[in-house]
């Protein structure tokens, strides 16, 4: 046996154990769910195969209205986290004392478990007793209580808001991870020549950010559509379904309901998304990395 | 860098600017933990009372006493959110340790394809397969166990892991597996005895970041797979505050304190590892 090919064999005995795994627990699932899909599976013990009507009852339904909310929501819950992801960076690069502290207070969203994090949330929104309804009053902004998770367009945004902050601590590092691998030389070069700090910002830090600025949205792109305990947590989706989106809209036919294959139908819908949005992400890096190597 | 460099020198309105940035930013990060905590502080009475009041008046720490009679079961619950990350991470570890090897030294056909694969579970979150892992866990037994749990968790949290350790693993210098398999060292030795011993601040980062998305991300498996108070995590345990009629709130925020303090405590002392974590599995693309 040559030693290329028992290097090869050795490779792939390596990588079994996590092959084997993530098939059986992803992979299996993912043609499962597609089988499913087209079978009236429910808690009954037997199933019939049911053709399209699984995803016939989806589009009669009010789904296109789920589909184009998540698509807004997932939408303004990553521009914004961007926004403020940079921001923030942008902050906690600056060579101030006590930019080490500020780092590490950046941290506690990510890290503490998602659920504690929502609930303070619950409570601050809360309209009678909550900080933010009560606050807003003591300014005189409100006349009353403001009950935000009680009406929908309210809702819409608290639950943003949350998902906002939750994913705010990871942009953030990322991108002021970024900005610490821009070689300081340029800055200095361009001091040298006279150039101000915005003129740096807006001719050094941008350009040279802008792709890692593409690859962190779309990771949080596939990270916020997928994004289910805080609304779950929050509004169940309420009120009246105005913070549906198409995971809880799956999850509450599926789990809530018990009608398998028409959750499953749903669940297939959003994987082809998830797959659209992968692949241009796959696209975007690999054109990046062949722009770097050129 | 120890001098700061002309360049980074600061006039006093820039200063200005740059602390109230800094201010505003983390007051949005960590208001809810500041109101969070001030909550705990608040006898019950006094949260439903209208007008609000920001700072508690006689506040004190009864809610962090009165929150273990409320829910006795609560030690349980912060035991089994440790004990099943614990668990979640020496499995992942053990996949992810020789996998990741692989990726990062031998380039086979389909090679990169695999690891693209590989990145791709990535993109599901467990909410998507919910139906089906169910019915995989029903299967498979294990339905309200703690392995309900485990099983499902192991496998969304490898792809990054993968990712995070091949890269630390392909700045070892590729000279060190030469030199060993030169003087006759097998594959598996050289693993063993070359490669792990360097990569061990590179394992330890994956540990951490494992063992921390684990903490941090039981819900809907434990929501849907277990039904079991005594191996209910954390996350869900909470739930025990919420009465029928209204929410313990003060206990509930004191819980969650008392919860993360954990973590906490992990970041205060690991931070920098969770940093330079981030940064190599993110900026060397």
């Amino acid at each position: 046996m040559s030693v290329q090919r028992s290097t090869v064999i050795f490779a792939w005995i390596l990588l079994l154990p996590a092959l084997l795994y993530v098939a059986v627990i992803v992979a299996y699932p993912l043609v499962d769910t597609f089988i499913l899909s087209f079978t009236d599976a429910s808690l009954k013990k037997t199933t019939k195969w049911v053709g399209w009507i699984n995803y016939e009852k989806i589009f009669n339904a009010t789904f296109a209205e789920v589909i184009i909310r998540t698509f807004v929501w997932t939408f303004f819950s990553v521009s914004i986290k961007m926004i403020i992801g940079v921001f923030g960076a942008s902050m906690l690069n600056a060579a101030v004392p006590g930019r080490a502290l500020f780092r590490v207070l950046t941290m506690p969203p990510w890290i503490v478990p998602m659920a504690i994090g929502i609930f303070m949330w619950g409570w601050m929104y809360n309209g009678q007793f909550g900080m933010i309804s009560g606050v807003l009053q003591r300014v005189g902004f409100a006349d009353g209580p403001i009950a935000f998770l009680a009406q929908g367009s309210t809702a819409f945004w608290a639950t943003i808001i949350t998902d906002v902050w939750i994913g705010v601590p990871l942009v953030t590092l990322y991108m002021l991870a970024a900005m610490q691998s821009i070689p300081q030389d340029l800055y200095e070069a361009a001091w040298t020549d006279g150039a101000g700090r915005f003129y740096r910002f807006r001719r050094i830090t941008v350009p040279l950010l802008i792709p890692s600025l593409i690859t962190m949205s779309m990771l949080s792109l596939i990270a916020t559509f997928n994004s289910f305990d805080i609304i779950w947590i929050l509004t169940r989706g309420g009120p009246s379904g105005e913070t549906t989106t198409m995971i809880i809209d799956t999850y509450r036919t599926a789990i809530g309901s018990n009608k398998y294959g028409e959750g499953a139908a749903r669940a297939v819908l959003i994987c082809i998304f998830l797959s659209i949005f992968c692949l241009a992400y796959f696209r975007v890096t690999s054109r990046l990395s062949s722009g770097e190597n050129r | 860098m120890s001098q700061p460099l002309m360049v980074n020198r600061y006039r006093w309105y820039e200063l200005i600017g740059i602390y109230a940035g800094i201010l505003a930013f983390l007051t949005f990060i960590l208001a809810p933990f500041v109101e969070g905590f001030l909550v705990s502080l608040k006898p019950l009475s006094q949260l439903f009372s209208s007008p609000y009041r920001f700072i508690p008046q006689n506040g004190s720490f009864e809610a962090y006493r009165t929150m273990w009679v409320s829910v006795p079961g609560f030690a349980r619950y912060i035991f089994n959110s440790f004990f099943i990350s614990t668990i979640v991470t020496a499995v992942v570890l053990m996949l992810v340790v020789p996998a990741a090897y692989a990726f990062a030294r031998f380039k086979f056909r389909g090679s990169g394809h695999l690891l693209g694969a590989f990145l791709a579970v990535n993109m599901f979150s467990g909410a998507v397969l919910l139906i089906p892992l169910f019915r995989l866990m029903r299967s498979f037994g294990v339905l309200n166990t703690y392995f309900a749990i485990i099983v499902p968790g192991v496998a969304f949290l490898i792809p990054s892991a993968i990712w995070l350790l091949r890269t630390y693993m392909m700045r070892i210098p590729r000279e060190l597996d030469e030199a060993a398999f030169v003087d006759g060292a097998s594959h598996f030795y050289t693993l063993r005895r070359v490669i792990l011993p360097i990569a061990m601040p590179g394992i330890t980062v994956v540990a951490i970041t494992t063992f921390i998305g684990s903490y941090a991300q039981q819900f809907i498996y434990a929501l849907t797979f277990n039904s079991k108070t005594e191996y209910a995590p954390l996350p869900v345990g909470l739930f025990a505050y919420f009465g029928r009629q209204e929410v313990i709130w003060n206990e509930l925020m004191a819980a969650s304190f008392v919860g993360i303090a954990p973590a906490m405590i992990v970041i205060f002392f690991l931070q920098r590892y969770l940093v330079s974590g981030l940064t190599a599995g993110a900026v060397k693309q």
